[in-house]
């Protein structure tokens, strides 16, 4: 592998800049000539817009303008879109209400903008916005999922009656129906998935700059996928087209989904910027994050599990509620359905499985892909149902889920996805043997006799991700291809710069890529640098979410790199005298296999320039690109198993000890790879034992701020013990799965089933924050 | 407005604020050192601490008047030169960042920790310390085990000077 190469823990380039202080995230970026952006949100949850008065404001101190919804539908900009079309059961299209950047006429949702002031600082903006007066009209509002879909409730969208917005289903409900016919078992499940703010650390941000001579926009934005902003903006909401709008995306400061897609924000400064013919920057607090990303999960689901006699599982049944807040975020329709529901046969052989999702509009914040988005759904779910089942048949939970492995693959569910390869058994055999799962019982005895209680919760994972091909998407309805894009660019001194349409906001893609092409090359990786997030840079890429980057991007730079690998080698093979099938790469020198004749790797770039002595008919030059197009999913697995303490005086959870067994295929980076999962494990924990977005009934946000949002802290948290099976991915070159997402996804219910292993009682919903373990203890 | 007038990283500087400014904006947007980040506004993250005076404080709860005569230390201020300060060097090692937005604040506060602690720091002690940052990456798991490598560290770097 070499000391660079594939499988080496190399400490990451980037860390330097971000050590000393020198990274450059959206915020730190001064043009001249900049106003600053303050949004005017709404403190309602439903209200009519009945005027604006900003004369006040306008009087104001550094103010530039008060600009309203009305005027931003008045200049034909766009409705926010929904990327993902779904059907219904009944062949109808979802049913979607209009989504302007600020709103003209209603409001739907706490915090949704209405007017923006733009001034000379951001204290005179905030002064202004203050003199802004909106008259509102308020209106019954709705915020839970349940209520919502009832008869009477506040209606939010003319176009989606009753507030439904798709009633989908997916899989044979005879089919289940007849297995739940000879079931000797079945094992009924309630629960729900608790709604979840993502909190990247650094708060989404935008910079829109019009240059009139031009007329052309550059956009500077905390963006997954800075191209596909660009394509949205551009093609759907009318900003500018495609050559004439440039989107950045600098260092980013986490994003975990939240920054995957096109947010009113950056909408309103592209639009504001041509209109005052000056930059515009808005820079969010943390409490406009809160009330304007979107957020994740939010489901309430009703389960129904059939076993035989001998406790081999016949069937599954799922009925979903998903509150997808008050409009449909760019990808959220995709989220509870083809991104849920697909996974729902877990690591199982499932005969036959039938799925219900009803889509809910309601007066909250938008919610959509966050970490794991739709797949932490799934497991949670069948993880605690095979949990719940164990207890119910009285065996025990490994057992239970060992004896029900898939063990042959390729498999195909009967919920559309077909697992290309995995090893169940061989991750919870390692999970198993690192927490010494044979010692728990004596381990629980004794801790009982220190007045405690112990519990042990397993959870077997498994997710898709590297999300693709796109021919399957497209079939499933995406508005988008799933591929990625690669430029590989050898310059005359060797040195190499890699494009990519992937992007890094903390992946560590500037090493890990690096790595391939030193594994590949034999140069070292300081000669190798990463060119991404900048659309005049890198010609097109869909951006990274849903663990895609190694797994598809990689892949697609690989391509590229063997396209350059054949060309220097032909160079090679013309300098050297020799014939093209006798040139090996080793320790960045191609040499004649057999002999000492051997030309460095520059003198090959160099000569590619030059072009002196190329072989006949061949170009210039030393640059390639590659666009590649996965042929599947991959499938990510593996068992995390948690044991803790309970105490029943307090209700406080204690870890005593976290494990987790993964299985990511090949892995570019351990060290990167590990901490990958050190944080998916936090937000899985966080989400089972902290975090929860909560609304009253009248849609006020209770938790808008980290005084109300308990975000995991340190000494919330355990140290993990990592380690990993193998079994690569068939589906790429190099056997990649992707990791990004694994320890949101398998965490949670590992914790909910140690605690309710602990307490004895088995109904307990997320997060289990001490007083709800206290008293669900204590309930009769 | 005033004029505040304090030490910055070793340079003497006067500057005429608005007297509802932060030191948090002081340093980003009248000094250009945006290696000081704001991640919540309500004193919950720190992604802002630097130190005052050889203390960690969190710049966005405080005023730039308040630190009128100080002497501030921000994360562009604690590498010498291109030797990089112990726990920036552990941060490093031991891939206690992804992102790195929280990792300006992350280091200040460890620094802080290791000194106010000395040589007693264990993962119980730098877990409950770090209470006062908030990390979304990590898990805290390899921030935890870099300033327990970075307590090592600066106590040779102590014993050598």
């Amino acid at each position: 592998m070499g000391v660079e190469g594939i499988g080496a823990s190399v400490v990451r380039k980037e860390d330097k800049r971000f050590i000393t202080g020198k990274g450059r995230y959206v915020d730190d970026i001064k043009l001249t000539g900049m106003t600053y952006a303050h949004f005017i949100r709404s403190p309602h949850a439903h209200a009519k817009v009945k005027g604006i008065d900003s004369s006040a404001a306008l009087q104001m101190p550094g103010v530039v303008a008060v600009l309203t919804g009305r005027q931003i539908v008045d200049d034909k900009v766009g409705n926010l879109i929904c990327g993902w079309a779904i059907t219904s059961k009944d062949g109808s299209p979802m049913k979607m209400g209009a989504w302007p950047a600020m709103a003209p006429e209603t409001v739907r949702f706490v915090g949704q903008a209405v007017a923006v002031v733009i001034a000379e600082s951001k204290n005179l903006a905030r002064d202004a916005a203050e003199a802004v007066v909106v008259d509102y009209e308020e209106l019954p509002a709705v915020a839970d999922v349940t209520a919502a879909v009832k008869a009477g409730a506040p209606q939010l969208h003319p176009e989606a009656p009753g507030n439904q917005v798709y009633d989908w289903v997916i899989g044979d409900e005879g089919a289940v129906d007849a297995a739940f016919s000879k079931a000797a078992n079945v094992v009924k499940l309630d629960l729900t998935n608790n709604r979840l703010a993502p909190n990247a650390m650094e708060p989404r941000a935008a910079i829109a700059d019009y240059d009139a001579a031009e007329e052309h926009f550059t956009l500077y934005t905390t963006s997954q996928n800075p191209h596909v902003a660009r394509l949205v903006l551009s093609a759907f909401y009318n900003i500018a087209p495609e050559h004439k709008l440039r989107v950045i995306a600098p260092d980013v400061g986490g994003g975990f989904g939240s920054k995957i897609f096109i947010y009113p924000e950056e909408m309103v400064a592209l639009w504001a910027s041509k209109k005052v013919g000056r930059p515009v920057k808005w820079t969010g607090d943390r409490t406009e994050a809160f009330l304007t990303d979107a957020h994740g999960r939010d489901h309430v689901t009703h389960a129904e599990m059939a076993f035989d006699a001998n406790n081999k599982i016949l069937g599954l049944r799922v009925k979903t509620y998903a509150n997808f807040g008050a409009y449909m975020s760019l990808f959220s329709s995709s989220v509870p359905t083809y991104l849920y529901a697909t996974l729902l046969s877990g690591q199982y052989d499932i005969p036959a499985i039938h799925a219900e999702v009803i889509g809910v509009y309601t007066n909250t914040t938008p919610v959509d892909a966050y970490r794991g988005a739709g797949r932490p759904e799934a497991s949670y779910l069948i993880e605690r149902m095979m949990e719940t089942a164990a207890r119910q048949l009285k065996v025990d939970p490994a057992a239970l889920r060992r004896q029900n492995f898939i063990t042959q693959f390729p498999h195909q569910t009967p919920v559309i996805m077909a697992y290309d390869t995995g090893d169940f058994n061989a991750s919870l055999d390692a999970a198993m043997k690192a927490i010494d799962y044979a010692g728990f019982a004596d381990r629980k005895a004794k801790a009982k006799a220190d007045g405690k209680l112990r519990g042990i919760g397993v959870s077997c994972y498994i997710e898709a991700c590297g999300i693709a091909p796109s021919k399957a998407v497209g079939s499933l309805g995406a508005g988008v291809g799933l591929w990625e894009s690669a430029e590989v660019r050898v310059n005359p001194v060797g040195t190499i710069e890699i494009l990519t349409g992937s992007h890094s906001h903390g992946q560590g893609h500037e090493t890990t890529f690096c790595q391939l092409v030193a594994d590949r090359l034999g140069v070292p990786i300081s000669q190798v640098s990463i060119v991404h997030g900048d659309t005049d840079k890198v010609q097109f890429g869909m951006g990274t979410y849903g663990s895609r980057s190694a797994a598809v991007g990689l892949t697609a730079i690989l391509k590229a790199m063997e396209k350059v690998e054949s060309k220097a080698r032909k160079i090679a093979a013309h300098a050297l005298e020799a014939s093209e099938a006798d040139i090996v790469i080793e320790n960045g020198e191609f040499k004649v296999t057999g002999t000492d004749k051997a030309i460095a790797f520059p003198m090959v770039a160099l000569a590619a320039y030059t072009a002196h002595n190329l072989p006949d008919g061949m170009e210039p030059g030393l640059k390639e690109t590659a666009f590649y197009d996965p042929t599947n999913f991959t499938f990510p697995a593996g068992t995390y198993i948690c044991e803790l303490e309970v105490d029943a005086g307090t209700g406080k959870t204690s870890f005593v000890n976290f494990v987790a067994a993964d299985d990511f295929g090949r892995l570019i980076n351990p060290m990167i790879v590990e901490g990958q999962v050190h944080g998916g494990l936090a937000q899985g924990i966080g989400q089972a034992l902290l975090e929860h977005a909560i609304y009253d009934a009248n849609g006020q946000p209770v938790t808008a701020s980290f005084m109300d949002y308990s975000m995991p802290r340190a000494d919330d948290l355990p140290s993990f013990k990592l380690s990993h099976t193998t079994t690569l991915c068939p589906g790429n070159p190099l056997g990649i799965k992707g990791c990004g997402e694994a320890g949101a996804i398998g965490a949670s219910a590992a914790v909910i089933n140690a605690i309710t292993d602990a307490i004895g009682k088995n109904n307990l919903e997320m997060p289990a924050t001490p007083d709800r373990v206290w008293r669900t203890i204590h309930a009769a | 407005m005033s004029k505040v007038k304090l030490t910055v990283n070793g340079k003497a500087v006067a500057v005429d604020v608005e007297d509802r400014t932060l030191l948090v904006h002081l340093l980003r947007d009248h000094l250009n050192l945006t290696g000081t980040h704001v991640g919540c506004d309500t004193s919950q993250c720190g992604a802002c601490v630097v130190h005052m005076d050889g203390r960690a404080v969190k710049s966005c709860t405080m005023l730039a008047g308040q630190a009128d005569g100080a002497n501030v230390t921000t994360i562009e201020g604690i590498a010498k030169g291109d030797e990089l300060h112990p726990m920036q060097a552990a941060f490093r090692d031991n891939h206690g960042l992804q992102c790195g937005y929280c990792t300006p604040g992350m280091i200040m506060s460890a620094i802080d920790i290791v000194q106010r602690h000395g040589g007693q720091l264990d993962e119980a002690t730098v877990r409950h310390e770090l209470e006062g940052n908030i990390c979304r990456c990590t898990g805290y798991h390899n921030i935890v085990k870099a300033v327990l490598d970075a307590a090592g560290r600066m106590k040779v770097a102590q014993a050598a000077e």
